[in-house]
């Protein structure tokens, strides 16, 4: 059961995005649309989970003193892996998300993670807090997609939906500031919810 | 000339780091709570910048770029190593970040401690490798071209950086709801200072 909580916890208590505040560049730049954001979320979640489990298995290997810069080359070298994927098989999607994709090596939640877990774990839990991590931010960016793509283009995932019955679309939401908002509108419902997360 | 000129306009104010494209938001919600510790992290941000990018272009133009071998022999034409591009670039960064922390501590010891403890940090900071991958993207042709990139680009991030934390000054002294205390309005404040630098997106360069 104790194991159970490290999936559960990222997902509220935890959250990278909304309480961590890690990982932000890349969460608001790829929700313009659905689509983009949905891949964005499963890349970070398996360069997240396999350089866990990678970092994890070495963790008695890596000398204290270069430990970055191993950690960057794994992490670097799983990212060029997704990187190559996409292209390979999603040529279109790899073209929206640009250069965020290659902007997963200095995402501060992988860092993270490898330094505040993975570095003193065993295997199998870093796994775990791996995925939990990963989930905990997809949701974030799944939400974010699906207001910003559903108000700022009537669409979702392409196949028009308020567009259809005859929206106005609000040009607003696909602009990148308000991104910023809606994230904030976010922390703004998580802490009204959860009393002990406010800032004093 | 006028190009150059125009670029470094255009980064600094149309395609700001922070309000278009959020590269580098991390340091810049944890430093900017006082304006002297983030004006000091934004003068090492554009500084490492302006060293980065100009050394990851000419390691793009004569060694990654397809057929960029040639001038070794021309058997090599045809070799395309632009698949090692982010591994070399983070390398190349993490190097400099290392060397200017070491010179910077050698040469002007009260420029190190002021700095201290962000040079190290700025090699995960994902505008500076954010600067690199839109210089490899947007093909700049001549190293001018890139020199105004990263120097605007450096100016654009330490403009957002030290207005934020100003705002964050003057905030204490306010009533904000206790939820949206701390990040929440940093995040709301963010996003309509990037409202305001849309009104330069209409200017055409």
């Amino acid at each position: 059961m104790k194991n159970w909580k490290l999936i559960t916890t990222p997902l509220s208590k935890e959250n990278p995005i909304t309480v961590q505040v890690l990982g932000i560049c890349s969460c608001l730049a790829v929700t313009a649309q659905l689509k983009p954001a949905v891949f964005m979320a499963v890349s970070v979640t398996v360069v997240v989970v396999l350089s866990n489990l990678i970092i994890s298995l070495l963790r008695n290997t890596i000398p204290p003193r270069i430990r970055i810069i191993v950690q960057l080359v794994v992490v670097s070298m799983l990212v060029i892996l997704v990187d190559q994927f996409l292209k390979a098989f999603f040529f279109d999607v790899s073209k929206q998300l640009s250069v965020y994709v290659s902007l997963i090596i200095t995402n501060c939640i992988v860092m993270g993670r490898l330094e505040a877990f993975a570095m003193s774990n065993k295997p199998g839990p870093s796994v775990l807090d791996g995925i939990g991590n990963g989930l905990g931010y997809s949701v974030i960016l799944i939400i974010l997609g699906f207001v910003r793509e559903l108000f700022g283009s009537g669409t979702l995932w392409g196949y028009p939906v308020l567009s259809a019955i005859g929206y106005e679309n609000n040009g607003l939401m696909i602009m990148p500031p308000m991104a910023l908002i809606l994230v904030g509108i976010i922390i703004w419902i998580q802490r009204s919810k959860d009393k002990e997360l406010q800032e004093k | 000339m006028q190009e150059i000129i125009n670029i470094f306009v255009k980064s600094i104010f149309i395609d700001n780091m922070i309000f278009s494209f959020f590269l580098g938001m991390c340091s810049y919600l944890a430093v900017s709570k006082t304006v002297k510790t983030s004006a000091g992290l934004g003068i090492a941000v554009t500084f490492v910048l302006l060293i980065t990018v100009p050394v990851n272009y000419l390691l793009n133009k004569y060694v990654l770029q397809p057929g960029a071998l040639q001038w070794l022999s021309p058997s090599l034409a045809n070799v395309d190593l632009s698949f090692l591009g982010l591994i070399l670039f983070i390398a190349v960064i993490a190097a400099i970040v290392q060397m200017v922390e070491m010179i910077v501590e050698k040469f002007s010891p009260a420029l190190y401690n002021s700095l201290g403890i962000f040079l190290p940090l700025i090699a995960v900071n994902c505008a500076v490798l954010g600067g690199s991958l839109f210089m490899q993207q947007r093909e700049y042709t001549n190293i001018g071209e890139v020199f105004a990139f990263s120097l605007g680009s450096g100016i654009g991030w330490f403009l957002a950086i030290v207005g934020i934390a100003a705002i964050r000054e003057k905030l204490r002294y306010s009533h904000i709801p206790p939820a949206l205390k701390g990040v929440g309005i940093t995040f709301i404040i963010t996003g309509l200072m990037g409202l305001a630098f849309m009104s330069f997106m209409g200017i055409k360069l």
